[in-house]
């Protein structure tokens, strides 16, 4: 393989991909050629290949966002307080616990992390579970620890917190499996009740003899009988219920004609005459167990969120004892006054104040800011922020669910159960339709009584059966759902099926700036100057870890360095050096004057909300560069269609006044519509605000918030929709009823697209089942059709539903 | 049509034993997660 590409500059800066992420590569390059966007990409590259495991990188269909490896140490998952509370020990010796993984939202992840055994020796077995982000692993507790595993997987991408929903999720498991259970048994009965009708309509058509005739009608009463008492059971109790408490919803016409039509074919078949209509009820209730099995799979996933937030806290809290010994404690039981440690690399674990030491934090999760943060003795340090670089001991002030971040969640929390239901469109129809039925069924009884009793019992039967709220009941989460599947291909995960209903009614939306509209990191937005000078400054900018040098860095991909140099770092102002023999200076505007008092340069162009960087060579100034985050390219062009739909937009950031006005002015915000420097309490307040004036009535318009940091978690969660772009923290995506793994804001374009085809789809569905409704209707009570064609006619109407909602053209996949 | 009586009995005695086995599955968390497997099988192909 070669070992050094170099094609031109521009070339490259057009063509090179990552070659693990595939995003844009910008700046490290491996001996063998390969090219990456960052480090944490290079070093997962590496890793992924010493082990063999070159195939991942084969994948068509792989994540295709930057490796962000949190960089903790997990030292807490091998401590004992942790290990008692979250680690099972197995008789075989080996140890088995639940990690709850950060960005797992593709299939080739499947891979890589059930393949950890090759890259941890001492791990016996990895199993992920996609729909739960949530690895089970086994290892050998003699021959690694756990938290060489979790830093293996942090390297990965795949961030690792203990997994704490495990009360919550057996009940689940038990629910989910009881309606597996019933599913199973109403589709095996149906399937064979189906079989034995086959055998009797073919036996009408032709001669059948008495005694088979008799031997199938016993044989689907047989069946039948189970289908009702074990998986129809359900139906009964809940129409029963709603009885009790005076209310009709839809399992009441379900039930009565499940218990009418079973009625009635029992009494023909001990009696040998009439009709039987086993078939038709098994089906029914097989089809009605899956389609809301599909319903409740949608809605879980949107409580599974939540959870997945409380992992972001340390389980775990470094207590410091009088006698200056340190005690793991669980971190809900800090007291109040008491003082721990910190340990780089952390997370700190409570709310709190600094009595010793000092290090950088990184505040991201609280606040959004990519930045790390000075602290001393003194300053406030929250719980859920990571302590970079030396120990700290802190003071704590609260802990447990008396911290910020454990307030913040507790909102989101809040603002996901008093979010009404959303009450989907066919459930609206469904309760109406069935008050209408059961008058009906009334209606037709009284009327075919005095005319001819021996069929009034047929015709009422027949009329339940065809307006059976079948259909009616599978347009829409049957469409929901196959619209959520296409949705996911396209690079968009929807969670639940009313969030696209809700979002067919344009609002409000929200939108976050860094990160959301901006491309988040520090960008060279113009350059002004000889292009000569590129590879000294690249020299000079080369030993500096500051985002200005890394942002002159990815600008200039390609651009080799000059070799002979010197350069001497001044904190918070600029890099003086040599370069060639030439003296050069580069920095800010203050510090270039400090320097070179007599040189000119008020007269170079500013640019408001930008950060100036000035490059004096010998002692003139000769090119000016500025910095600033950069504004998507395909943000204008999708907020202008957006806005032409009918949304309207705001513009929510907690960056300062003028990068908000400047970002916001340049995408054709009015100033009305931008609010900068709020917090993240604020953002949700806002959002809240917006949500309750739009109205508390059946269909309010839709209020969407989207956003990509933890800083926005709150707000997203209180917003009707709530959307985490690409590259988003995971508490925010973990939080969204949205979460997209597309670049751009293109995609939100998307989404709405397939929000409006999703509900068109929907639409004629229940259009559909209506209008066939009505014509059973009318055909039932003029006593046309027997039951028997009721019940050929019901399930033909599910079937032209199913197909509808199949091949619904709703989300196309990304094209490029 | 005599052999009606001893075939339909034994079709639903094979019902019963494929529901038995589907139970069981469900019971032993084999329909637990129902996405991870099926790409599983894709990716362990290539």
């Amino acid at each position: 393989m070669a070992t050094t590409v170099t094609p031109s500059p521009i070339a490259r800066a057009i063509t090179l991909e990552c070659t693990h992420c595939g995003l844009p590569a910008l700046g490290v390059e491996a001996s063998d050629g390969s090219v990456f966007c960052c480090s944490a990409c290079a070093t997962a590259y590496a890793m992924i290949n010493e082990h063999g495991l070159g195939a991942y990188h084969g994948f068509t269909e792989r994540r295709s966002a930057a490796v962000t490896p949190s960089g903790r140490g997990f030292i807490d998952f091998d401590h004992e307080a942790f290990q008692s509370r979250y680690v099972t020990r197995g008789a075989d010796g080996l140890a088995h616990v639940e990690l709850a993984l950060e960005g797992v939202h593709c299939v080739s992840c499947v891979w890589l992390i059930e393949r950890v055994p090759l890259l941890v020796t001492g791990v016996a077995r990895a199993e992920l579970d996609v729909r739960q982000s949530r690895a089970s692993v086994t290892w050998d507790p003699a021959s690694t620890d756990l938290s060489a595993i979790a830093r293996t997987l942090d390297a990965l991408g795949y961030t690792p917190h203990p997994y704490r929903g495990g009360a919550r999720a057996l009940l689940r498991r038990k629910e989910d499996r009881a309606m597996l259970v019933r599913i199973g048994v109403a589709g095996a009965i149906a399937a064979n009740v189906m079989l034995a009708a086959v055998a009797l309509y073919a036996g009408e058509l032709n001669t059948m003899d008495a005694a088979s005739l008799s031997l199938f009608r016993w044989i689907s009463f047989a069946l039948t009988i189970p289908a009702l008492v074990w998986p129809g059971r359900v139906f009964f109790t809940s129409a029963w219920a709603a009885l009790r408490t005076g209310t009709i919803h839809m399992d009441v016409p379900i039930a009565l004609a499940l218990g009418a039509a079973f009625t009635r074919g029992a009494i023909n078949t001990v009696t040998g005459s009439g009709p039987v209509y086993f078939d038709g009820v098994c089906a029914l209730v097989f089809l009605l167990l899956v389609g809301r099995f599909l319903q409740a799979r949608g809605q879980r996933a949107a409580t599974d969120a939540t959870e997945q937030l409380f992992a972001l806290t340390p389980a775990t809290a470094r207590l410091v004892q009088l006698d200056d010994s340190i005690l793991d404690v669980p971190a809900d039981a800090v007291g109040v006054g008491s003082v721990i440690a910190v340990h780089a690399g952390e997370t700190i674990p409570v709310d709190g104040e600094v009595v010793s030491g000092e290090s950088t934090l990184n505040r991201a999760i609280l606040t959004g800011e990519s930045a790390d943060v000075q602290v001393e003795v003194g300053d406030t340090v929250y719980a859920g922020t990571l302590n970079r670089t030396t120990e700290l001991r802190v003071k704590v002030h609260a802990s447990g669910e008396d911290s910020r971040i454990a307030r913040i969640l507790a909102q989101v929390d809040e603002s996901a159960r008093r979010c009404a239901p959303v009450v989907l469109l066919a459930d609206r129809l469904a309760s109406r339709v069935v008050a209408v039925v059961l008058v009906l069924a009334v209606v037709t009884y009284a009327i075919w009584a005095s005319r001819d009793p021996s069929a009034a019992w047929d015709h009422v039967i027949a009329l339940l059966i065809v307006t059976c709220p079948c259909a009616l009941a599978l347009a829409t989460p049957l469409a929901m759902s196959a619209a959520v599947g296409r949705a996911a291909r396209a690079g968009i995960f929807v969670k639940g099926g009313d969030t696209l209903e809700s979002l067919s009614r344009p609002g409000w939306l929200v939108l976050d700036k860094t990160g959301t509209l901006t491309l988040g990191e520090t960008t060279l937005v113009s350059w002004t100057g000889d292009d000569a000078l590129q590879p000294m400054i690249l020299a000079l900018e080369s030993a500096s870890t500051h985002p200005i040098a890394a942002g002159f860095r990815r600008a200039w991909v390609g651009v080799a360095p000059s070799h002979d140099f010197s350069a001497t770092h001044t904190i918070g102002g600029g890099i003086t050096g040599t370069v060639d023999g030439h003296a050069m200076l580069i920095g800010s505007p203050r510090f270039i004057a400090a320097q070179l008092p007599d040189a000119r340069w008020s007269d170079w162009p500013t640019d408001d909300g930008y950060t100036p960087v000035i490059v004096a060579v010998d002692g003139s100034i000769v090119a000016r560069a500025t910095f600033g985050d950069a504004i998507r390219d395909d943000a204008a062009a999708s907020l202008a269609t957006l806005r032409a739909r009918g949304w309207r937009t705001m513009l929510l950031s907690g960056d300062a006044e003028s990068v908000s006005q400047r970002v916001g002015t340049a995408l054709g915000f009015a100033p009305s519509e931008i609010v900068a420097e709020a917090s993240p309490e604020e953002k949700a307040a806002r959002v809240r605000a917006l949500v309750e004036a739009s109205g508390a009535g059946r269909t309010p318009p839709c209020v969407a918030m989207v956003g990509d940091g933890v800083n926005d978690a709150a707000a997203i969660a209180a917003a009707t929709v709530g959307i985490g772009v690409h590259g988003g923290a995971e508490a925010s995506l973990a939080t969204a009823d949205v979460a997209m793994t597309r670049d751009g804001l293109a995609a939100l374009v998307a989404l709405d697209d397939g929000a409006r085809r999703s509900m068109r789809v929907i639409r004629n569905n229940i259009a559909w089942a209506f209008g066939y409704n009505a014509l059973g209707v009318t055909l039932a009570m003029s006593g046309q059709i027997t039951p028997l064609i009721a019940a050929i006619m019901m399930p033909a109407s599910s079937l032209t539903v199913v197909l509808a909602s199949w091949l619904g053209r709703t989300f196309t996949p990304e094209t490029r | 049509m005599s052999v009606l009586y001893l075939v339909v009995p034994l079709a639903l005695v094979i019902v019963a034993v494929g529901v038995a086995g589907y139970l069981w599955a469900v019971k032993n968390g084999q329909m637990d997660d129902l996405e991870t497997p099926g790409i599983r099988v894709i990716r362990d192909e290539q």
